[in-house]
């Protein structure tokens, strides 16, 4: 339901996305400046791009976070499903509101206390049982799995409390086994949540800074740590070219997850419709018939 | 698992996931845990609920009781720098020693207690600007056409999936003594010298304010989307004027998106250190910031794991202030 709004309105939402877009549309121009200077226009180059291509730490860097990205993305969505399953099909369990706690506490943890809380972890078992022995990429997944995981459970369970538990109920009537249920059933429905955990999980492994830092060790230096490394330095258009290489892969990226989940929805709403549908046809509807 | 491992990762990917878990499955630790795991007599149901507990109990709860542990402990020169607690004494007597110190020393020293205040200041204000600026936009985005709806708010999450330092980053370069804002007013002749906004206070509010800005409009639009305008029709049938319809029922109605949205504001704002240090200068002490400093420049580890204790303690406070604002909301209804 739409009402009109005072035409003002429109005018400070759109000053508001500007403000939300200028930073990132003035990475992208100057990215492509032939000037070292990064703020003073000088002539359209792609002399940045060139060198960012040459930069072994930046390219090694970006490497090794996206591995880190994707394991503690996949970790982050089993584990993350698991907890959503659990809170919202178990019912009530011993235990469930500290799970329920437990896997929300890491949305608004300050990274810095995350941070240095697992590294002492990390250190602490170290000394006690010998492993992890030293820091590397193994504890910063490790360290993402955990943090993203509570995002991926908030995804999946939101999903499973809006979908129809119905069907699952008829599978199980029928005689299924709970797990061929989840499976076969479940799983199917909730994929759109699992991808967009997947993608949210993997987004924030990426980004992460904080608290790659402090659960890192030498030679597990991520894309973010190299930035930041770089940027306290001051500016630089290796950067800029980065960070527009980054955002079309991301802008690129979203948009099409997007348009697919929206097809994919609007597909299962209209199968849902038709199944609805065929109810009302005697010839479609064999328990009717007879 | 041995230093060496970290190089071999890629190949233990390449692998598989059958050789990942077989690598996995040869910790001695791990091994010992399947074994444990298999002689129990584990339903599907037990595995589902035990595996993210054991999880979260080992890399998030236990982590706090570490920290809360060597808060209590004496700085060391030594790997790792902090005592141990518990000796077991000559006699066969266990001692226990427990050095509250560190926490007599931040509150001693005033720069840990004016940063505990800055950042709660920043936060508090950042959150109420991000108020300010984001519900006009999200009563807009709710109150547009619904077929623009979607696209609206791809646009208003579209930054947070583009790398939050890198968006930090661009400021420098629009705030900069020599950077694009202060070109472009030079260039206009409305200033002759550059104003300086880098490294002050200034700079950090825009940049927590950049950054939270999707996170207010979020909650926000959700719950004035969700709103019954019917409401508003009935008011203004019987004579009640628009300001005052949104004043009585729009805004109450909304609260609880104004709740979720100021504290996903605030309570990320407390523990920023990416915004302060990149943006910031000497002015601004933020807590996130003195934390980060006390551990790897300091190495100072029982000092930095004091104030992680005395920040967590203020965001467990924050979080019952605001669970208890949010029954109150919801009770109004």
């Amino acid at each position: 339901m739409s009402r009109r709004v005072h035409r003002s309105l429109w005018v400070w939402l759109g000053a508001g996305l500007a403000f939300l877009y200028i930073p990132i549309v003035s990475l992208v121009i100057f990215s492509f400046n032939s000037s070292k200077l990064v703020t003073v226009w000088a002539g359209f180059s792609t002399r940045w791009y060139g060198s960012l291509f040459h930069n072994d730490q930046i390219l090694d860097a970006a490497g090794l976070s996206v591995r880190i990205g994707f394991i503690s993305a996949a970790l982050a969505v089993v584990l993350g499903t698991m907890v959503a399953v659990a809170l919202a099909r178990f019912g009530a369990f011993g235990g469930r509101a500290l799970l329920s706690a437990l896997s929300t506490a890491p949305l608004v943890m300050p990274e810095v206390i995350t941070g240095l809380s697992l590294l002492l972890l990390f250190v602490a078992m170290e000394q006690a049982i010998g492993w992890p022995a030293g820091r590397s990429a193994m504890t910063i997944i490790i360290a993402h799995t955990t943090f993203s995981m509570a995002y991926v459970a908030v995804v999946v369970q939101s999903r499973l409390a809006g979908m129809d538990p119905s069907i699952e109920e008829a599978a199980l009537d029928l005689g299924a086994r709970p797990g061929k249920v989840f499976f076969v059933i479940t799983l199917p429905l909730i994929s759109p949540a699992l991808v967009s955990g997947f993608l949210l999980a993997f987004t924030l492994s990426l980004d992460d800074l904080v608290i790659s830092s402090f659960v890192s060790g030498p030679g597990a230096t991520t894309l973010p740590m190299v930035i930041y490394s770089k940027v306290r330095l001051g500016l630089s258009p290796e950067i800029n070219a980065l960070a527009t290489l980054m955002v079309a892969i991301v802008g690129a990226g979203v948009v099409i997850a997007g348009i697919l989940m929206n097809r994919a929805e609007k597909a299962r709403i209209r199968d849902e419709q038709m199944a609805l549908a065929g109810d009302d046809l005697p010839a479609a509807n064999p328990v009717s018939q007879a | 698992m041995s230093r060496g491992s970290q190089l071999p990762l890629g190949d233990r990917l390449a692998a598989g996931p059958r050789g990942l878990t077989s690598t996995l499955a040869q910790l001695p630790p791990l091994r010992l845990l399947l074994n444990a795991l298999a002689r129990l007599p584990l339903s599907g149901h037990h595995a589902v609920i035990g595996l993210p507990y054991l999880w979260l109990g080992l890399f998030f709860l236990v982590p706090f009781v570490i920290v809360l542990k060597i808060s209590f402990a004496d700085q060391l020169i030594a790997q790792p720098p902090y005592s141990s607690l518990v000796d077991l004494a000559t006699e066969g007597y266990i001692s226990l020693k427990l050095n509250i110190g560190n926490y007599t020393f931040l509150g001693s020293d005033p720069l840990y207690f004016n940063a505990y205040l800055k950042s709660v200041e920043i936060a508090f204000c950042s959150a109420l600007i991000c108020l300010v600026i984001g519900y006009p936009m999200a009563y807009a985005m709710a109150r547009s056409d619904p077929a623009w709806r979607g696209v609206l708010l791809m646009l208003v999450v579209l930054p947070f999936w583009t790398s939050f330092l890198l968006r930090v980053y661009a400021w420098i370069g629009l705030l900069n003594n020599n950077g694009i804002i202060n070109n472009v007013l030079i260039g206009l002749g409305l200033i002759q010298e550059p104003i300086v906004m880098m490294r002050t206070n200034f700079a950090v509010y825009v940049g927590i304010v950049y950054s939270y800005l999707p996170f207010m409009i979020l909650p926000l639009y959700s719950t004035l989307e969700k709103m019954d305008l019917t409401l508003l029709e009935a008011a203004e049938d019987l004579g009640c004027r628009p300001l005052k319809a949104f004043f009585t029922i729009t805004l109450p109605l909304s609260m609880p998106g104004v709740i979720a949205g100021f504290s996903l504001v605030f309570i990320p704002a407390l523990g920023e250190f990416v915004i302060p240090d990149l943006l910031g200068g000497t002015e601004t002490l933020m807590i996130g910031k003195v934390l980060w400093d006390e551990f790897f420049s300091n190495r100072a580890w029982p000092i930095a794991s004091a104030v992680a204790i005395a920040m967590l303690s203020l965001v467990v406070v924050i979080m019952a202030v605001q669970k208890m604002l949010a029954k109150h909301a919801e009770a109004s209804q």
